[in-house]
Parts: structure tokens; C-alpha cells; sequence
């Protein structure tokens, strides 16, 4: 049984199958609405979540399965002081696989090791969260066609921004990616992936304070939340906080082809007025975590949807 | 100068850094070895290192987790006696994965909380004997 506990779990030719089946999925969704009829998700959720749960439950109705779950650990047998391992043994028995987030980092790949059905880590603290790679890698693909020979720009706070290492992890494997991390001095990235991960790879990068120097050559624009509380002190804050503000004055410094991704939610490092603009893919982005999704669950529960049984095609149905 | 005698079945650990004896002994729960005679000779004399420290065992043939020793100390030699004689002489490597030796110290790993959950390090990066708890993948740094 396969279970996804990290972006690094499957390998690259694994995850060309898994976004070549998201974008089938994407482009023909009437040939998947039975695929998971009689199958059943649970997800527990031991802290809230909107984007990552909803997308979760969207993908197993949207392939004809069923949900179940409890959205906090207040309103499951966690409170009463039920370890991970016992309450996995119980959901095993209930549905037939499990996305699963905990505040404590390694409870997936401990109820992994106890459940009788595929578990997926649906976020585990600051440790990994593997769906939302999943969904950056797939967004990139979609859009531009390739994960290789990028310039992809890494903005705001990378020294906590578990998204931000996932996503650099995932991409070193690809040839000719160069990174540009952008952020205040205080937010780095840490020297692990630095050292261990960027140059163990080989990968070219640079590190910088100003996001407007970088915009001309990103092909990607990645941008993640500044928190106040993450500085110092407030004069450095109010110092370096309009510098990773996004604003249309700053895109119009960049490509006519670049694109602006987010993990979201975001609080005001993107102004509302650059989401007019074609470039800014951040809610797209949220939208494609669906499907990919949805081809995690078909590839964990092993479902497979002949490609030679013709469908017909959904009105309106968005190429990927 | 201090002679101890020979064993007749057991392990001589030889070449422990000086000072770290008492280490060794709580890593391998030397205190738990039911009727077992241990002796610990501290700052003893060395060409090699200086001063080392060397504990004698005797206690019955698998008695002890080598693999751990491999961990603790892979510079360490261990002469396995029986009947009075040096049988093998065990050469220690670096364990790929050690079970309830080290505890995570990340209070935001699982194992902080789930109950009679394994502490696991696994070994990840050799050439620094670099070691990460299994499920947070959190170094270890405090050996």
C-alpha cells in the first residue's frame, strides 16, 4: 500500500504520470465522475484548514466518491486523548483512504505505519505538506509547460516558509532551474537548504533584498506572507515591509509571461489590484490543487480510468 | 597501577575517549545487565590516544546492542571474550537506524505526544554522522 507523506516521495517520472493524469482529469472531468463511486475519504483534519480540506472533499465528490471527517481536534476523539495510531486503526475500518493534517510534525507518517488504507499527509506543522508542492508543481507545469529552464523568484519569508523549502526541494531535480531568493536579511533561507539542497544539486541561485531588481528575468513569482512578529524589531519591520508588497507598479517591471503564484491565504503582500492583472495565477493555482488531488487519490487507491474509452468532452472545459 | 582481572565470557570496549565511560555505560543500560560484573577504568594510560577509558562486561555473549556503540562511538574497539580467550575483535560502523537511544528534542514532533511511540533517528548524512528523528526529521545535535 502507497501512502504520501512527502513531495519527495515520488519521483520524477511519477509525478509526470501524476500531472499528466491531473491534466486529463482537468481537461476531460465526465470520464472520472464515477471513478471513486463507493469509495469514501476521510479526512482529519486535528487543526482547521479552509483551502486545504475543502480541496481535499471537492476532488473525492468531484471523482463520484463520499466524504467523511471532522475538521478540528475539538470535535474528535483527539480530545479525549486518543493517540494518532488508535484513531487511524478506527478510520481504516470506516473509509477506504485518509488526507490527514496534525499540528505535530510526523502524526501522517505514524498513523502511515498503523492504517489498513493509503494515508495522505494533508500538512504536519512547519514539517511538509506535500499536496500543496504538489499543486505548485502542477500549476507551473500547466502554465508553462515545463518544470525545467526557469527563473522562478522566491519572495518574502523563507526562513519559516515550509511551502517555499517543499517547493525548492521538488524543483532541484529539474535541469536548468534558477532560483532568486528574495527577502529581508532576517528571513533567509536556512543554511540547510542552502547548502544541503541547493548546492548539493548543483542549482544556481542568488540571494537578494529587493523584489523590484529581480522582476525583468522571473518567469515565476512566488510570493509568501512577511509576519510582523518574525522581525526583530518594529523599526526593521516597517523598514522592509513595502519592499515585498506586490504591487501593479512593480509588475510592470517583469515579463508579459510571468506568472505570480501564492500558497495563500494572503494578507496584504499582494495588492487587490494586481489580481486583474492575467499574470497574477494564484487563485488558479488554488483551483488546479483540485485535480491533482484528485489524481493522488485515483494513483494511492490504484483506480484506473482507461484513456481509450472515448468521453465526451465538458463545455467550457478549460485546457491545461 | 591498577590491574583488573581478565573476564571469562563478555566484551572489553576499549578505546572509549577519556571521560565518556560513564556516557557508554547509560547509552548501552549497563545498569539493567542483571548479575553482570561491569568494571570501569577511567583515564587510563594510552600510546594511541593519550588517556582513554575502557569498560569490562562479563555477561553472556549478545547481551549488548552493538549497533548502538556504532553510534555512540565508532572509534571504539570491542574484544569479544569467551572462555578467557579473545574470540573476535567486532568492528563498529555508524547504525543506519537507532531505536530508544536519543530522544527527538522538537516539541513540535509527534513524538512528544503519541504514546509508547519508538524514539527512531535515522541516519542521514554519514560523512557528518548526521542523524534525524524518523518522523519530524529533526537533527540530532546533542550527542
Amino acid at each position: 500500500m502507497r501512502h504520501c507523506m512527502s513531495p519527495l516521495d515520488f519521483s520524477v517520472q511519477e509525478l509526470n504520470e501524476l500531472m499528466a493524469l491531473a491534466c486529463d482529469i482537468e481537461s476531460n472531468p465526465e470520464k472520472y465522475a464515477h471513478a471513486c463511486e463507493g469509495k469514501r475519504l476521510a479526512t482529519c483534519f486535528y487543526e482547521p484548514s479552509t483551502r486545504t480540506r475543502l480541496s481535499f472533499e471537492s476532488a473525492m465528490l468531484r471523482l463520484g466518491g463520499q466524504t467523511l471527517g471532522f475538521a478540528s481536534a475539538d470535535s474528535s476523539s483527539a480530545a479525549k486523548g486518543e493517540s494518532v495510531a488508535d484513531t487511524i486503526r478506527i478510520i481504516s475500518g470506516y473509509a477506504d483512504i485518509c488526507a490527514m493534517r496534525h499540528p505535530k510534525e510526523g502524526a501522517p507518517l505514524v498513523a502511515s505505519s498503523r492504517s489498513g488504507i493509503p494515508v495522505i499527509n494533508a500538512g504536519d506543522g512547519g514539517h511538509q505538506h506535500p499536496t500543496q508542492t504538489l499543486t505548485d508543481l502542477y500549476t507551473i507545469h500547466s502554465l508553462l509547460g515545463r518544470l525545467d529552464h526557469i527563473t522562478i523568484g522566491l519572495c518574502g519569508d523563507l526562513k519559516f516558509g515550509r511551502t517555499v523549502h517543499s517547493l525548492i526541494n521538488a524543483l532541484v531535480r529539474y535541469p536548468n532551474v534558477h532560483f532568486v531568493l528574495i527577502s529581508p536579511e532576517e528571513l533567509r533561507i536556512p543554511s540547510y537548504i542552502r547548502e544541503d539542497v541547493l548546492e548539493e544539486n548543483h542549482a544556481t541561485y542568488e540571494e537578494v533584498e529587493h523584489l523590484e531588481d529581480s522582476m525583468p528575468k522571473l518567469d515565476i513569482l512566488y510570493m509568501t506572507r512577511v509576519q510582523k512578529e518574525r522581525f526583530f524589531n518594529e523599526e526593521d519591520y516597517l523598514r522592509m515591509k513595502d519592499f515585498y508588497i506586490l504591487t501593479r507598479e512593480k509588475m510592470a517591471l517583469s515579463k508579459p509571461d510571468m506568472i505570480v503564484m501564492h500558497p495563500l491565504p494572503r494578507v496584504n503582500e499582494i495588492s487587490v489590484e494586481v489580481d486583474a492583472d492575467p499574470r497574477a495565477k494564484y487563485f488558479e493555482q488554488a483551483r488546479k490543487g483540485v485535480f491533482i488531488r484528485m489524481a493522488l487519490i485515483l494513483t494511492l487507491l490504484g483506480i484506473h480510468i482507461d484513456p481509450a474509452i472515448p468521453q465526451p468532452s465538458v463545455e467550457g472545459g478549460e485546457s491545461c | 597501577m591498577l590491574n583488573i582481572s581478565g573476564i571469562h565470557e563478555g566484551y572489553v570496549l576499549d578505546h572509549i575517549q577519556a571521560g565518556m565511560s560513564m556516557k557508554v555505560y547509560d547509552y548501552l543500560k549497563l545498569s539493567e545487565l542483571e548479575g553482570c560484573t561491569i568494571a570501569i577504568i577511567m583515564n587510563a594510560k594510552s600510546n594511541k590516544m593519550g588517556h582513554k577509558d575502557i569498560i569490562k562486561i562479563e555477561c553472556p555473549l549478545g547481551s549488548i546492542d552493538l549497533d548502538i556503540l556504532g553510534y555512540i562511538d565508532h572509534n571504539i574497539t570491542v574484544d569479544v571474550i569467551s572462555h578467557d580467550q579473545i574470540i573476535s575483535k567486532e568492528k563498529l560502523s555508524l547504525p543506519r537506524e537507532i531505536k530508544n537511544v536519543i530522544r527527538c528534542k522538537n516539541p513540535r514532533c509527534i513524538t512528544s505526544i503519541e504514546q509508547e511511540l519508538d524514539q527512531v533517528f535515522v541516519l542521514t548524512d554519514p560523512e557528518h554522522e548526521v542523524y534525524r528523528c524518523k518522523y519530524c526529521e529533526e537533527a540530532y545535535s546533542g550527542k
